[in-house]
């Protein structure tokens, strides 16, 4: 299938998704008979709805970019620690108590997802392109994922009451529940520039299919590489981390969904990923609105609860093809 | 022309100048660890000298744009990854890289001077050891380099594959390319070369014509194993003993 017609096919699949998913929920909206729908679908359906394909498209795009760069099907954007470091930033503005200040909570969680940035490009800068530079890149991003989820822990231990305590843990499981336009305002432009940051990289991680050397011998620099890949990592899942928590797994299963309908070069994958997570993203809200329990299903726990049995499944189809 | 000047890396590689002419092909021999597939990342410009410096047409390679150092020189490494699975025009056109284009015509040309036209479109997981060590030639042929830096091109390859490819590095040199190989099998040396560069322990021994470079008292001495050629020039057989 021509990327193209790829793009085209998921672009309207995900503009159908959004439409319908705007009538999904708790209350099956229609628009004749309802009452306030206007508003209802205007302030609330709809700002959801685009938050989600926001926030899918920067985790899809995310992992396409980290499963090219490290060359390895079971990379996931979490592994450079980006995401752990803006929830604890979201923690610890929760913890102080700063949550309800506007802005606080999403600016907390962009200054950890910053701070993970800076410090992965300083470890991790300085070996870019030599023998060891993958490698020693994916044990300092696993280290500052490792680093900030024990520091989470640890402010979740310290919080000064029950209630804080709860409204902590449930904020981490991840969701899209009362978000507005000011959450699109936030998280819109910075994805963009996120995405915008890893199709710049796309040449870089095309070359990489030959590996690191060639790579080089292809002109390819490792160290801008770096920084296109820091950048669109930290701006697309910093940003949805901060409006709406840790959404883990869409950057891991959206890749090989898609990657088969692809020519499997990386940089083909960005876009249909993208497209592809928006529009997952956009009908596991949809699904965990329409569900009938007590409480909505928080998004991280239904994608979770979806790509963890995937993740096994793709283990199990490693292990066989290893046989 | 590619020219190493005074070229020292650690103890790999100590003081090895050597130059390189287009149109011709040139073969680095020597013990596993003497210091050849060193001597050839540094020529490429994938690795910084500690002492002396690499030049092409006269400047420095060091200042030389990325870019344009990768449209130069293409370089084949040993390995041979490809972590994706990705069909073999795919792969091919992996070379165009350095030029930024899409190159349909070079592809194809490099398809075609490597018989790769019928399997173009084929997933690279599905390509014979042969196939595969072709589509990755035809890949460094795509980018249309002046030079071809290869490492082990033949290796783990059947005799009638290396000979093959043999041909087309041949021919490539006949148009004009300059090719750099670093081969283990001296026959092949001796046979397909048109000049010889033996290193040990970092140094160059001998540097010559591919009779003299590969002379059988030049085999004991770095090699260790006493041994001598059989046949005609251009269809020699190196005979142990």
């Amino acid at each position: 299938m021509s990327a193209l017609r790829l793009n085209m096919m998921l672009a309207a699949a995900l503009g159908l998704a959004v439409a319908g998913s705007l009538f999904a929920g708790r209350v099956w909206l229609d628009p004749a008979s309802t009452p306030n729908a206007a508003v209802i679908l205007a302030q609330l359906r709809l700002p959801r709805a685009l938050l989600a394909a926001i926030i899918g498209a920067g985790l899809g795009a995310s992992g396409a970019a980290m499963q090219g760069y490290l060359r390895n099907p079971l990379a996931d954007p979490g592994l450079f620690g980006i995401a752990p470091a803006a929830a604890l930033g979201a923690v610890l503005c929760l913890w102080l108590d700063l949550a309800t200040q506007p802005f606080a909570l999403p600016g907390f969680a962009l200054i950890g997802a910053g701070g993970a940035m800076a410090l992965l490009a300083l470890i991790a800068g300085q070996t870019a392109g030599g023998t060891h530079g993958l490698a020693l890149f994916t044990l300092a991003g696993m280290m500052i994922a490792s680093l900030a989820g024990a520091l989470t822990s640890l402010v979740i231990s310290l919080a000064p009451n029950a209630f804080a305590m709860s409204e902590i843990v449930t904020w981490l499981m991840g969701a899209l529940t009362d978000r507005g336009w000011s959450d699109v305002a936030l998280a819109a432009p910075l994805t963009l520039a996120g995405l915008a940051c890893l199709l710049a990289a796309g040449r870089g991680l095309d070359a990489l299919v030959l590996g690191e050397e060639t790579a080089r011998s292809l002109g390819i620099a490792p160290r801008p590489l770096l920084f296109w890949l820091v950048a669109g990592v930290g701006l697309t899942v910093g940003s949805g981390v901060a409006v709406a928590g840790i959404i883990g797994f869409v950057g891991l299963v959206v890749p090989h969904l898609v990657r088969p309908l692809t020519d499997r070069r990386p940089s083909t994958l960005l876009v249909p990923a993208a497209l592809a997570g928006a529009l997952l993203l956009v009908l596991a809200d949809a699904l965990v609105r329409v569900l009938p329990l007590v409480t909505e299903l928080r998004l991280g726990i239904a994608l979770s609860l979806i790509g963890a049995p995937f993740f096994l499944h793709l283990l199990l189809r490693m292990r066989r093809g290893l046989a | 022309m590619l020219a190493a000047q005074d070229l020292t890396l650690g103890a790999r590689l100590r003081d090895v100048t050597a130059s390189f002419a287009l149109g011709t092909i040139t073969a680095i021999c020597g013990p596993n660890g003497s210091g050849k597939s060193t001597l050839l990342k540094l020529l490429a410009g994938l690795e910084r000298p500690d002492t002396g410096f690499v030049t092409l047409d006269g400047a420095r390679l060091d200042a030389l744009d990325a870019r344009r150092r990768a449209q130069a020189i293409g370089y084949l490494p040993q390995s041979g990854e490809v972590a994706w699975d990705v069909a073999v025009r795919d792969l091919v056109g992996l070379g165009r890289l350095p030029h930024r284009d899409r190159g349909a015509a070079a592809i194809t040309a490099a398809l075609e001077a490597l018989d790769l036209a019928a399997l173009a479109d084929r997933p690279v997981s599905r390509l014979s050891g042969g196939e595969r060590a072709r589509a990755l030639l035809a890949r460094v042929l795509a980018g249309e380099p002046r030079w071809i830096l290869a490492d082990e091109p033949l290796a783990a390859l059947d005799l009638g594959h290396q000979l093959a490819l043999l041909s087309h590095l041949r021919r490539a040199a006949e148009t004009g390319a300059g090719v750099v190989l670093v081969l283990h099998d001296l026959a092949l040396a001796m046979n397909h070369a048109d000049r010889v560069i033996v290193i040990d322990q970092g140094a160059v021994v001998v540097d010559g014509r591919c009779e003299d470079a590969l002379d059988h008292r030049v085999i004991e001495r770095v090699w260790g194993v006493p041994a001598h050629w059989l046949g005609e020039p251009g269809a020699r057989a190196l005979a142990l003993g």
